[in-house]
């Protein structure tokens, strides 16, 4: 008896190497979460000292129209209205995402229910491909296709909110519509048989049924690519024109957040409102994705729920 | 005498090189309930599915022979298969309900079919739910999720939905095969109630069940009809000694 007990007292080998593997996995994690918690500390920290340092008000911050740091207005207030930026932000995220919708849920609807063959064989690795370009091939192309093209239409240098959302709308297709096509591909086979069983055209079971199953995952695949939409510096900054306008046409330079803070950052100085303003921009990118993250979760969770 | 609805002639049917039936001629008559026998893999889900084309969904299936329904072969080229598999409706194995309402889901191939009549769905939706003997356990909660059902509840909704089109013809597939016996009973009494209306085919597994709701059994083996008869002539006397073997447990 006594021995027995013994016995399983002692650490076996097994059981080193088992916590061994628990140990490695949580050291992993717990750095994981410390980098992203450091980064969120960080660039709210500094974000932060705008209004606490220099004493900017936040309503002169999001809603002034005045974007020239480093001048003061007449009143002596610092020139900081990042609302140019946040509306060119959201203007460019919110048309893309309208333009690139209908197009990524005709694509996914071919490949997943009118010909999933051709979809598998040639569409499929298309869109992979696309996913990996590098963004600034397609600010390249942006720059030296769409934006002569614009002037050429509508005159003006080109550069705008119109350029900036056509080369996103070709950025975010292959992300929404991969994301769309596997959303489709879960809805389960007996739905679709079970409309075809009742009479059903293809037409009627992919709009009422396959579509309507599919929403809420379908609703994420869109939030995804406006996340990547809002996200992108480089393209954006290319086509954009980068003044810090609020944007009163689609065909005049505006700029996003993203597109000012890649022209400024090598410019400012630490620790002066220049740079902390831009901090500030960077807070309120972290804290628009950290959004889309939460609402993707929430769909999710909805969806499952039903 | 009932008269003969659907039939079928000298039916084969290939999954690519494989022959799944191999020459199955036999008639359904009104008002009866046809149960297909046979062992896993024999056959009869296959042949099921054949006579509402619910088997061109699948690539690769070649069918040859005639399935006669109201007069015509369906499998002729100019048959619309929307308005057959309206009047041939289908339940299947595992409960299918859709994500939505229980009223959406009994009101679906109406809407389909372009009912507009808010009024004339709803009286459609309550007689299709009375007949399939759910009417009373779901009566107060149509808006809820039929996903919420039970597996039993939730395929009478399916008969419900399919009755709701106002087929001639029901196919079962299996239908309470994935549901307990409480559940098969209130299905296999509603199916006696249907079958007044109604030309009825089922297949299963289960033999008491083939033996208690059907007026006429038919018995596949390998892609083979061995036999076909009253069901009291099958389960007592039946001509081949394979279907004994089989009705009697001695098979395979």
């Amino acid at each position: 008896m006594e021995e027995t007990v013994q016995h399983f007292k002692k650490r076996s080998p097994k059981r080193k190497q088992e916590r061994f593997g628990k140990t490695i996995s949580l050291v992993a994690t717990i750095f994981i979460v410390s980098i992203v918690f450091s980064i969120l500390f960080f660039v709210a920290s500094r974000g932060l000292r705008t209004f606490t340092e220099h004493g900017v008000s936040a309503i002169d911050f999001f809603a002034g129209t005045a974007w020239r740091p480093g001048e003061v207005s007449d009143a002596g207030e610092p020139l900081v209205g990042a609302f140019p930026m946040i509306a060119g932000s959201f203007l460019v995220t919110i048309f893309s995402a309208l333009l690139a919708t209908p197009f990524a849920l005709g694509a996914a609807i071919f490949m997943t229910e009118i010909s999933p063959k051709t979809g598998k064989k040639y569409l499929q690795p298309v869109i992979e491909l696309l996913v990996g370009i590098p963004s600034v091939v397609y600010g390249f192309i942006g720059l030296t296709v769409i934006v002569p093209f614009i002037r050429q239409i509508f005159g003006g240098t080109g550069f705008g909110v119109l350029a900036a959302t056509l080369v996103l709308f070709v950025m975010i297709l292959p992300t929404t519509t991969s994301m769309a096509v596997d959303t489709l591909n879960a809805v389960p086979r007996y739905y679709r048989e079970a409309s075809f069983a009742m009479g059903a055209t293809r037409w009627q079971t992919i709009y009422k049924v396959v579509l309507r199953a599919a929403s809420p995952g379908l609703l994420t695949a869109v939030i995804f690519g406006m996340a990547r939409a809002f996200g992108e510096a480089l393209a954006v900054q290319m086509v954009i024109g980068n003044a810090a306008l609020v944007p009163d046409s689609l065909t005049t330079p505006a700029s996003t957040l993203t597109s000012i803070l890649t022209m400024n950052m090598g410019n400012t100085v630490l620790g002066t409102l220049e740079n902390d303003v831009l901090w500030s921009l960077a807070t309120i990118l972290l804290f628009m994705s950290l959004f889309f993250n939460i609402l993707t979760r929430w769909i999710g969770k909805k969806g499952a729920m039903k | 005498m009932n008269e003969q609805i659907v039939s079928t002639e000298n039916v084969h049917l290939y999954y690519g090189d494989f022959e799944a039936l191999k020459g199955i001629s036999m008639e359904f008559y009104d008002n009866q309930i046809t149960a297909l026998i046979g062992p896993s893999g024999c056959g009869k889900s296959t042949y099921l599915r054949l006579i509402n084309r619910m088997n061109d969904l699948i690539p690769g299936v070649k069918i040859t022979g005639k399935v006669n329904y109201d007069g015509k072969n369906v499998y002729d080229e100019g048959t619309d298969t929307v308005e057959l598999r309206k009047k041939i409706g289908m339940v299947f194995q595992q409960p299918n309900p859709f994500p939505f309402s229980i009223y959406e889901n009994v009101a679906y191939g109406l809407k389909i079919a372009g009912m507009k009549d808010k009024n004339k769905i709803d009286e459609i939706v309550e007689r299709s739910l009375r007949k399939a003997a759910i009417w009373n356990e779901v009566k107060d909660k149509l808006d809820e999720n039929a996903l919420a059902l039970s597996g039993g509840q939730q395929q009478r909704v399916c008969i419900a939905r399919v009755l709701a089109i106002e087929p001639d013809v029901i196919l079962l597939d299996e239908p309470t095969s994935a549901l307990d016996p409480i559940s098969s009973g209130k299905i296999e009494r509603m199916l006696e109630e249907l079958k007044k209306e109604y030309t009825i085919i089922i297949v299963t597994h289960n033999m008491q069940q083939a033996s208690r709701i059907s007026d006429r059994t038919a018995f596949f083996l390998d892609g083979n009809l061995i036999e076909v008869d009253d069901t009291r002539k099958i389960f007592t006397n039946p001509e081949k000694k394979e279907t004994e073997d089989y009705i009697s447990g001695r098979f395979g």
